[in-house]
């Protein structure tokens, strides 16, 4: 008789596992970065924020002129921040200044114009300077997120390998870093950190935003260690650097780029935040945070100032959020795919002997 | 009873069932054409390999199945249709008219419920009962399935009782509302082997009392022959064959079933095995123990735990020693002391005339190439996110033996000297069946061509069909290696088959070691007596002397 299936090995032997034989029908022959893959592909919304994100960063970085050292790659957009222009009364309701240009009104004006996000109390182009605080809150949001990730795996994963009196005084570390109250210490620091730089914000809020990422590497290591093929490594003679690294780590890597993802989300709000508060990216520099701190009086009168930069802050977080969403789905094996009546009706009958 | 007899006479009804699974826009077969009749106070046995789909015929009789699943066919309960009733009607008779028993108690169980809650809970779901009158019936349940302090341990919760209080438990819920038919999906699976023969007397016994019929689920045709009136036989959803226990055992006209059978392993059907030397003229032991206590220290309030006592066993070149005795018994503790992956307390070891008794890592590391270990659970012991072939080649590589080209040769050799074709190297280890994945486990421990192997229960895992493949393979591989190796088994047969000699072990102490024959077939401790008695035996005319023998043991 024959079995379902391709090629059962020489051995011939049935693949294990009742209905999980045929559950593991979806994933035979693939790879397990492939499966994660596939999973994530079939998110429709982690795809479409995936698709929307890359765009985004893309249009942001190529808007403006970019320094590399003595490079200098040109952007496309002919307004920097520098420049201030004439200010433009004509055509704005009720008597304000510097209103967009920009018109989707395809019967109408339809086209960009020379200001389509108009332009601030001085002149300067609001589109350049949407996408200047833009560049700078992504820089904070990716220096963040590496910087948390790494000091998160490191000291969760020393903790969760070494475990004992090492366990201890990381975790009470841990525990130090989450009471004190961060949004204090940030705006401490962002206080100072306005003279130093948007990089030394990112570097020290990356500093306090590792502690959940540790103790969750923490938990998965303190789970994984025990597994036997963990032993099998010693056993092979492999080294505790090695066992971490090689055997340990890869299998936590799902749930790791998880948290990050969502760190990174977190990271861009706490960025807006501090400066809204003021304690964050402080002027000349610019930040999406900063400008609607700046713009915030015009909101009644000139809601345009308010609303482009509270429109980029939204997209990035939600396409980050819901791309970290598709990937947890992605890494988690019991996740399962939901059928619908369609489905059910289009679906093929496996044509097998004996039926 | 009269109330469990309906018109017809049988009590469950099941004619051209099928059910299927929808997976990635494909109806896969579970279950295909069944049909089967189930009388009050009778038992029916399923039996088959994992994948043939005993359970999900188990599950799908009371529309239990996942969201993916679809079913045809009838389905009678006391001439009631059950395939797409109504929900209102299926928890009427879920755990009213059928109840089921399932292979794990303590996934089964809720762990945040006292066993008492959870069968009050039942009965006042299905009677109209007083809270007081509820607690007196699951007090008498609890006392009828012979759970020990009935006033006390309906207060417990699950983790506070024993694996085979824990399944008494279940069987107290299930029988909760005298159910007419009992679904026991490999009610005996993951307990010792003597508790397994306590709870299959208690479930006989029951049936007996309450004229319930049970439909049996298991993979053991022991547990088969000690039970069944009539058994169908199951593979890939297809019934190959039905009939009565004594037809399928003693006449099987399939040659499926003939191979199942072929397949179990029984006590003291297997010739005696010679090592290669003389009594007299025995060359130095690869491994000695001597004397050993084994601690697990203490773990913040939880004291320190003795787990092995005054242990010794010597193993010689070539030889093949079982290691038996019961879950918790300190059996593993051994095996993986042996090998230096848990640190002893007292007493000596040694490996290849190395004493690693208090040996650092640096010191362990030049005893590794000389010691393998399999491990228990095919599914844990592999790397999930390393190709098979560099789990292989690990050893070998760490060993610093071999690289790049030479190691890929190297690791090809040990994929084909344990029968698996050489493109499976790339394969990742869910991609392989549990069978495949012991091998390449093997694979593994042999890399190093070692002096030792440790084998911790590498069969308990696998179907008999794989088991019987898999050991013949290790006999081979045995055979040509020469290697020793302490076999560590719950499962006296398999024991039997390989090894030369066998050490008994109970709560940390060996209590009895010798030659193979001698302890099977003469064994002089007590406890040995019972272990070998509780084994059932694939042979039900034979099974019923032993279960009475045992019976009067007891007595």
């Amino acid at each position: 008789m024959k079995l379902f299936g391709r090629d059962k090995g020489s051995s011939g032997e049935i693949l294990s596992g009742g209905e999980s034989a045929i559950a593991n029908k979806e994933v035979e022959g693939l790879s397990q970065g492939q499966i994660v893959r596939r999973r994530f592909f079939r998110h429709r919304g982690a795809v479409i924020a995936l698709f929307v994100l890359t765009s985004l960063i893309v249009f942001v970085m190529s808007a403006l002129d970019t320094k590399i050292g003595a490079l200098r790659i040109p952007g496309w957009w002919k307004w920097t921040v520098e420049d201030i222009p004439e200010l433009r009364y004509e055509d704005c309701p009720g008597g304000t200044t510097g209103c967009p240009t920009l018109s989707l009104n395809p019967s109408g004006a339809f086209g960009l114009g020379t200001h389509p996000f108009g332009q601030d109390d001085i002149g300067r182009d609001y589109f350049a300077l949407v996408m200047n605080g833009a560049r700078r809150s992504l820089m904070i949001m990716f220096v963040i997120g590496a910087v948390s990730g790494f000091i998160g795996v490191v000291v969760g994963s020393i903790a969760g390998f070494y475990g004992k009196r090492v366990d201890a005084v990381l975790m009470r570390l841990v525990d130090f870093i989450q009471t004190v109250p961060g949004i204090i210490i940030a705006a401490v620091i962002g206080k100072a950190a306005g003279r130093v730089g948007p990089l030394f914000l990112a570097l020290f809020l990356g500093l306090l935003g590792w502690t959940g990422l540790a103790r969750l590497v923490r938990a998965q290591f303190l789970s994984l260690r025990e597994m036997e093929f963990v032993d099998a490594a010693r056993v092979a003679g492999a080294s505790n650097v090695r066992i971490t690294f090689k055997h340990i780590l890869p299998n936590a890597i799902g749930q790791i780029i998880v948290v990050i993802t969502l760190i990174m989300a977190g990271a861009i709000l706490t960025e807006t935040a501090l400066s809204y508060l003021g304690f964050g990216v402080v002027a000349p520099d610019v930040s999406l945070g900063l400008l609607i701190s700046q713009y915030e009086s015009a909101f009644t009168t000139r809601p345009f100032l308010f609303w482009w930069p509270g429109f980029f802050i939204i997209s990035i977080a939600l396409c980050v959020n819901f791309i970290g969403d598709g990937l947890r789905d992605a890494f988690d094996p019991r996740q399962k795919r939901r059928i619908t009546k369609k489905d059910r009706l289009k679906a093929k009958v496996d044509i097998k002997a004996g039926r | 009873m009269e109330t469990n007899k309906s018109a017809s006479g049988s009590l469950l009804k099941i004619s051209h069932f099928n059910i299927d699974f929808w997976v990635d826009g494909v109806w896969y077969p579970a279950v295909i054409d069944m049909n089967m009749e189930l009388a009050p106070g009778k038992v029916t046995a399923i039996v088959g390999e994992s994948g043939a789909g005993k359970s999900t015929v188990a599950l799908g009789l009371m529309s239990l199945l996942a969201a993916n699943a679809r079913m045809s066919g009838s389905v009678m309960v006391k001439d009631q249709e059950m395939l797409n009733a109504k929900p209102l009607l299926l928890r009427k008779f879920r755990g009213k008219e059928v109840a089921y028993i399932f292979q794990e108690p303590m996934t089964a169980l809720n762990p945040l419920f006292t066993i008492g809650y959870q069968i009050v809970e039942t009965l006042r779901n299905h009677f109209d009962m007083g809270p007081k009158e509820a607690h007196a019936r699951a007090l008498e349940l609890i006392t009828m399935v012979d759970i020990p302090d009935p006033h006390t341990s309906i207060e417990k919760y699950p983790h506070q009782l024993s694996g085979g209080q824990r399944q008494r438990a279940m069987i107290a819920q299930a029988l909760a509302c005298d159910p007419g038919l009992l679904v026991a999906d490999e009610p005996t699976t993951a307990l010792d082997v003597t508790v397994q023969a306590e709870i299959l007397d208690l479930m006989r016994g029951l049936k007996d009392k309450l004229n319930s019929a049970i439909l049996l689920i298991t993979h053991d045709m022991g547990v088969v022959a000690d039970m069944a009136d009539e058994i169908i036989v199951m593979k890939d959803g297809l019934t190959i064959e039905s009939g009565t226990a004594d037809q399928i055992f003693n006449r099987p006209g399939h040659p499926y079933t003939r191979e199942l059978l072929a397949a179990v392993p029984k006590l003291g059907a297997s010739k005696k095995r010679v090592l290669a030397y003389k009594e007299s003229s025995k060359p130095a032991p690869v491994l000695k123990i001597e004397n050993v206590t084994i601690e697990y220290p203490k773990r913040g309030r939880v004291p320190a735990f003795v787990a092995v006592k005054n242990f010794s066993l010597e193993i010689f070149p070539g030889e093949i020693v079982g290691l038996v005795g019961e879950s918790g018994s300190g059996k593993t503790t051994v095996g993986r002391a042996s090998i230096g992956l848990i640190p002893i307390k007292e007493g000596s070891l040694e490996i290849v005339g190395k004493d690693i008794s208090h040996a650092t890592q640096k010191e362990l590391f030049g005893i590794r190439r000389h010691t393998g270990i399999v491990f228990q659970d095919p599914a844990s012991s592999l790397n999930p996110r390393l190709p098979i072939g560099e789990s292989i080649g690990e050893p070998i590589f760490l060993a610093k033996l071999a690289k790049g080209p030479e190691l890929a040769r190297m690791v090809e050799d040990l994929l084909d000297q344990v029968e698996l074709p050489r493109s499976y190297r790339n394969r990742y280890p869910h991609e392989l069946s549990g069978g495949q994945r012991q091998r390449v486990g093997i694979a593994r421990a042999l890399a190093l061509t070692p002096d030792l192997l440790i084998a911790d229960e590498p069969t308990s895992a696998l179907d008999v069909s794989v088991q019987a493949r898999f050991l013949d393979l290790l006999q081979e591989l045995q055979g040509k290696l020469n290697f020793a190796c302490l076999f560590i088994s719950h499962d006296l047969a398999v024991v039997d088959i390989l090894a030369h000699r066998i050490a008994v072990m109970q709560n940390g102490l060996l209590v009895e070691s010798g030659d193979r024959d001698q302890i099977l077939k003469n064994p002089k401790n007590d406890y040995t007596q019972r272990l070998i008695s509780a084994v059932p035996v694939p042979d039900p005319a034979e099974q019923r002397i032993r279960r009475e023998a045992r019976l009067a043991l007891k007595k």
